[in-house]
């Protein structure tokens, strides 16, 4: 059986609104944005997890947490058996801050402008004190270059980032991670500048880096699609909640929460016969601000399931049996996964409707 | 050319001239596009998308320059137009577009209304109430609420402001509205809606509509049409169901391989190898032939013309039976 690397339990963090001068006078309430709110999750050893969510569900928050950038309002994070949300010792911090590196979104603003590859590379190898010698720091940067095929390596060292394209910018931010053999890569959206061939190119590679340096991901998204292909476990967030996980396969074949239906219903998908059918996503109204969850079930505002036991309750997580997944929803399983359709004319008025059952359609395409 | 035909671009080159010599930035470029028809432009980022588009609305800026072609839109030359005339005749009227990240193009300093009634007070010279009705009509359209139209752009979603930017560009009922990147910065349910909104407006005004986006999934929800751009050039054109189904261009077939599915497990991810080409100095030849697996002799030699297979144009040596 393969170790837990990544453990998160009861994991919570509120951010505190600032709040105007008046309303201080005042001794208005404090008011608090519950990014993440009691989350728990495990990751694998060489196995990555993705997040995925809207803007502003927390995702991002979890992988800050988990890079030791941000304290925690409560709960625990273990790290290869180590507690590290409370961990404040310098010498340990950086520690392990060697054993876990994060890949930005933005490999335009994630390089100093003023380096050259190889002065970005070699700046982690200093802080560390790796390698005695510059010749010895060359090597290894020439390898980690090749780590992420930027091939050859003395065709690059030299460069600067302007004179680079951005999936080659994002090659040496993922070679700057790579440069100090970490455990943990927390991947914030490291695709998703990026063109879709080039998308599908880092993929590839950062899939392969999982074997051959012994890596596991936290892999921060908001585009469903490419989990299919990289993480193998998957977490949907709502307003600072994981509403299901579960292995990535099945949570997207068969999602149980109303949330992740709606959400997988809003992607659209390579196929030009919908030209004049509307898909209707089973979501009403926006996201609600953090600083006011609703009572009960998060999602039962925009709901179109949601019962009286919804409002009054929070629900468990359950855990429908043969489907290897966990789902917070008071009628987990009893949901089936269906939307509407409806055919427009070409006057662009509604003709008729259809409801689809999308757990069929997805097991027609797979 | 038959009535319905609203815009009429032929061998439309657009280049770049900088210190480092020419970009060629868009060669060659012809299509036509009827009343109501949709078409969808992809193509990776640098592959002179966005220069066509600003070519259509004559906004090509210094030192870009339209070197030839014409562009015909419902018997206007655009581009014999002067700014003046550009400014007074064709923008807004004739053709209207929505840029990229349209959601920050909004002043903070002035109501959504007066932003909304500005082209209409400007060209049209409509004011007042009647200004309103007309805004108040296409809100209704992309389905936002009369009561934002008093409100300032930063008491609004992003959701929000990108419907009322659509709406601001569908005023003065062109002939032709471009959106480029039209909902990229948003969240994927509030992205679905707006493309759903789109499909109806298509459907119901008589507008064509140019859809430029890197994402082919979302173009194969709204386009009829579909243009494949690299390097410049327009390398397949044709009805986009065909194009989906069997991709003729190998461009066009790798694009489409690298999307990531929803509900297909896969190994690996194909993809393009190698970068595209400064534009400066295109190779020789089919300008697509480095990064090509299917590339032969002839490829690096000879510029492909345009052949056509199952109504389709490609621009490519492997359909020319010819030779």
């Amino acid at each position: 059986m393969t170790r837990t690397v990544i453990e998160v339990k009861n994991l919570k963090k509120d951010f505190e609104v600032s709040q105007s001068f008046m309303n201080k006078m005042m001794r208005k309430p404090k008011l608090y944005v519950k990014a993440v709110d009691n989350i728990s999750f495990k990751i694998k050893e060489k196995e990555s997890f993705a997040l995925v969510g809207e803007s502003g569900c927390g995702k991002t928050t979890v992988g800050k947490i988990l890079m030791r950038l941000i304290n925690v309002t409560s709960g625990e994070v273990y790290v290869k058996g180590k507690n590290i949300s409370k961990l404040n010792d310098p010498y340990k911090l950086k520690v392990y801050r060697r054993m876990t590196q994060m890949i930005y979104q933005d490999p335009f603003s994630s390089l100093d402008p003023r380096f050259k590859v190889y002065d970005i590379l070699e700046e982690p190898l200093l802080i560390h004190n790796i390698g005695s010698s510059i010749a010895e720091r060359r090597a290894l940067i020439e390898e980690a270059l090749e780590n992420v095929r930027l091939t050859p390596p003395d065709e690059f060292i030299d460069r600067y980032p302007h004179m680079l394209s951005g999936g080659q910018r994002q090659r040496v931010a993922i070679a700057r991670c790579l440069i100090l053999n970490p455990d943990v890569i927390v991947a914030d959206e490291p695709v998703s500048m990026l063109d879709v061939s080039v998308r599908a190119e880092l993929l590839n590679l950062m899939k392969d880096l999982i074997e051959k340096q012994d890596l596991t991901y936290l892999y921060i998204t908001h585009d469903v699609s490419t989990t299919r292909f990289f993480a193998k476990h998957i977490g949907v967030m709502y307003l600072g909640d994981i509403v299901e996980q579960g292995p990535v396969g099945n949570v997207l074949d068969n999602p149980l929460h109303p949330y992740t239906q709606a959400l997988l219903t809003a992607i659209p998908e390579p196929e030009p016969e919908r030209l004049d059918r509307i898909k209707e996503i089973p979501i009403r109204g926006d996201i609600p601000a953090g600083t006011n969850i609703p009572e009960g079930c998060r999602f039962h505002p925009r709901c179109p399931y949601a019962k009286r036991v919804c409002i009054e309750e929070v629900p468990d997580y359950k855990i429908p049996a043969e489907r290897g997944h966990i789902v917070r929803c008071h009628f987990a399983g009893e949901i089936e996964y269906k939307f509407r359709v409806k055919v427009i004319s070409d006057e662009g008025e509604v003709v008729k409707e259809e409801v689809i059952d999308a757990g069929e359609e997805s097991d027609t395409a797979s | 050319m038959d009535d319905n035909t609203i815009l009429k671009v032929n061998d439309l080159s657009t280049h770049y001239f900088t210190s480092r010599g020419a970009v060629k930035a868009l060669d060659d470029a012809s299509f036509e596009l009827k009343g109501g028809q949709s078409m969808g432009i992809a193509g990776e980022s640098g592959c002179g998308k966005s220069t066509l588009a600003f070519s259509l609305m004559r906004m090509v800026q210094p030192p870009g320059k339209i070197v030839k072609g014409s562009i015909d839109i419902r018997g206007l030359e655009v581009t014999d137009l002067s700014e003046k005339e550009a400014r007074k005749k064709l923008r807004w009227q004739k053709i209207s577009m929505v840029f990229q990240g349209a959601m920050d193009i909004m002043t903070p300093v002035y109501t959504v209304g007066y932003q909304m009634m500005e082209p209409l007070k400007y060209l049209k010279n409509i004011k007042g109430d009647e200004a309103k009705d007309i805004c108040f009509k296409y809100l209704d359209m992309v389905n936002i609420d009369y009561e934002l139209f008093y409100r300032y752009p930063h008491e609004l979603s992003g959701g929000q402001k990108q419907r009322i930017v659509i709406a601001t560009a569908l005023l003065l009922d062109p002939d032709v509205v471009i959106l480029d990147e039209p909902t990229t910065a948003l969240d994927v349910v509030v992205e679905a809606r707006i493309m759903n909104d789109l499909k109806l407006l298509k459907k119901k005004l008589n507008n064509s509509m140019i859809f430029i986006t890197h994402d082919l999934s979302i173009l194969a929800e709204i386009s009829d049409k579909l243009a494949v751009m690299y390097a410049g050039y327009i390398v397949e054109l044709g009805d986009a169901i065909e194009i989906y189904k069997n991709p003729k261009h190998p461009y066009t077939r790798k694009l489409i391989g690298a999307i990531p599915r929803l509900h297909v497990d896969v190994d690996r991810l194909e993809y393009i190898p190698g970068a595209p080409p400064e534009l400066t100095n295109p190779p020789k030849g089919c300008r697509f032939h480095p990064r090509c697996d299917q590339a032969f002799d002839r490829c690096s030699q000879d510029e492909p013309g345009f052949h056509e297979v199952d109504g389709v144009k490609v621009m490519c040596h492997l359909y020319d039976r010819g030779a």
